[in-house]
């Protein structure tokens, strides 16, 4: 597996821009099987799971979220068939859309580091209606000895940090996400 | 779709939206290469834009690769969107087609491209899109397919017609296909909406418009190509996309650096 090139600093073509996703994505990107990176029940087997918010605090029934992780020992697996799945092969890919009262819901495994020391984490990219273009943020791990070297946690302010930390709990892994206000997940610009 | 007095009432004029958009794309953001998250002539967006500049972040390795999909994910015949029902759809039936490629030029290869659109009277085929216009029987509206070799995709579908919605009165979307693009890194990840070369609708659309660069704008646009066009069989747009993980700029300044 080839990592993709870093970024080019003067790139000679301009990015096409992005737009919403728009209100009528239900019957086109969510699929069977789509938020299930694995079998639920089978050993490691997590649930990821959470609500999202708008600015008045309201649950958002028209978001969409992907996930993109590495397996538990940190290898990213560069593998087809997430859409399409066998149920033995990980992918580390996911899909899931809110439900009615804005909740998502994967099962998944929990990610190992990518590095030695790294701290670890799932990529999230974010779409909703209303929401102009996607976004990008990480939901890393609680707990974990190496979130207090990571480079991005320790510049965030300490009221933000947390907004990027699932919670563990009886189940597995809450993240919710606020698209403004208070707690107002973080999002990130890739440089 | 005709709503009641009561909601015309409420809902902005097109007058006051054109107003917001005039004043939005001549004030200092423009030029901005993507689309304003804060963008108040898409109502929608008010309280779900953040309200935070975004955090600069070196990506690390899993941010640097992107999810695989390969054939045993797509069917072939899920990129001619005419095909899928018994009956032929409705519409003008046209090939869209482009290339998918990065910064540099180089052909992005094997990604998955998904798209999504009304049909040609404007209607989703969505529970939640009722607006008055038929659904056709032959007519689902999605499709999906691997770029090729040379980073090209390849789809036959309808034009998608244009459609109200309740933005503010008499609020029309220009006509558009929704499109979902992997890149070889998540970072690159996009998702876009393709519109059609002269569309009268489009300065009118603050979905669009929230693009405030008209030559940004213009990369949303497909042009139409008469070598695509086939004899008594379809029209022909070629539209080309970008992908580069770099494509995201701070909305505002820092103000909350420890």
């Amino acid at each position: 597996m080839t990592p993709a090139p870093e970024p080019t600093l003067n790139p000679t073509l301009k990015p096409t821009p992005g737009q919403t996703v728009g209100p009528f994505f239900g019957f086109a990107l969510p699929y069977e099987q789509g938020p299930e990176l694995v079998t639920a029940g089978v050993a490691g087997a997590i649930r990821l799971y959470g609500t999202i918010r708008d600015g008045a605090g309201t649950p958002i029934p028209d978001a969409l979220l992907e996930i993109w992780q590495p397996d538990a020992d940190g290898n990213i697996i560069e593998r087809p068939g997430s859409l399409q799945r066998d149920g033995w092969t990980f992918t580390g890919f996911g899909r899931a859309a809110t439900a009615r009262d804005g909740s998502y819901n994967f099962t998944t495994i929990e990610p190992g580091p990518t590095a030695a020391g790294a701290a670890p984490f799932i990529a999230l990219t974010f779409f909703a209606r209303g929401l102009l273009d996607c976004l990008f943020t990480r939901i890393y791990l609680p707990d974990h000895p190496a979130l207090q070297n990571d480079p991005l946690l320790t510049a965030l302010p300490p009221d933000r940090r947390q907004s990027m930390i699932a919670i563990r709990d009886d189940h597995g892994l809450r993240f919710d996400v606020c698209l403004q206000g208070e707690a107002e997940t973080v999002w990130l610009a890739f440089a | 779709m005709s709503a009641s007095p009561s909601q015309q009432r409420i809902l902005p004029s097109q007058q006051q939206i054109s107003r917001e958009i005039g004043e939005l794309a001549a004030a200092p953001a423009r030029g901005v290469p993507q689309p304003l998250l804060d963008y108040p002539p898409y109502r929608s967006s008010l309280l779900r834009h953040p309200t935070k500049a975004l955090r600069h972040a070196v990506p690390e390795l899993i941010e640097r690769t992107a999810p695989v999909f390969g054939e045993r994910d797509i069917d072939a015949v899920e990129a001619d969107l005419t095909i899928q029902h018994s009956g032929e759809p409705l519409g003008e039936r046209m090939v869209v087609t482009g290339r998918v490629v990065d910064a540099d030029g180089r052909p992005v290869r094997g990604q998955l491209v998904e798209i999504w659109q009304a049909n040609a009277a404007g209607r989703y085929l969505h529970n939640h899109d009722q607006h008055h216009a038929p659904i056709d029987p032959n007519f689902t509206g999605v499709g999906r397919c691997l770029t090729d070799d040379d980073g090209q995709y390849r789809f036959i579908t309808i034009k998608p017609g244009p459609y109200p919605w309740r933005n503010h009165d008499n609020a029309w979307r220009p006509a558009h296909i929704h499109f979902s693009l992997f890149g070889r890194a998540f970072t690159e990840r996009l998702v876009t909406q393709m519109y059609f070369p002269a569309d009268p609708l489009m300065p009118y659309d603050p979905i669009s418009q929230s693009i405030t660069d008209p030559a940004v704008l213009a990369r949303l646009i497909a042009r139409y190509d008469h070598t695509l066009s086939m004899p008594e069989t379809m029209t022909g747009y070629r539209w080309d996309i970008v992908l580069s993980g770099s494509r995201r700029t701070a909305m505002e300044p820092e103000e909350d650096q420890p």
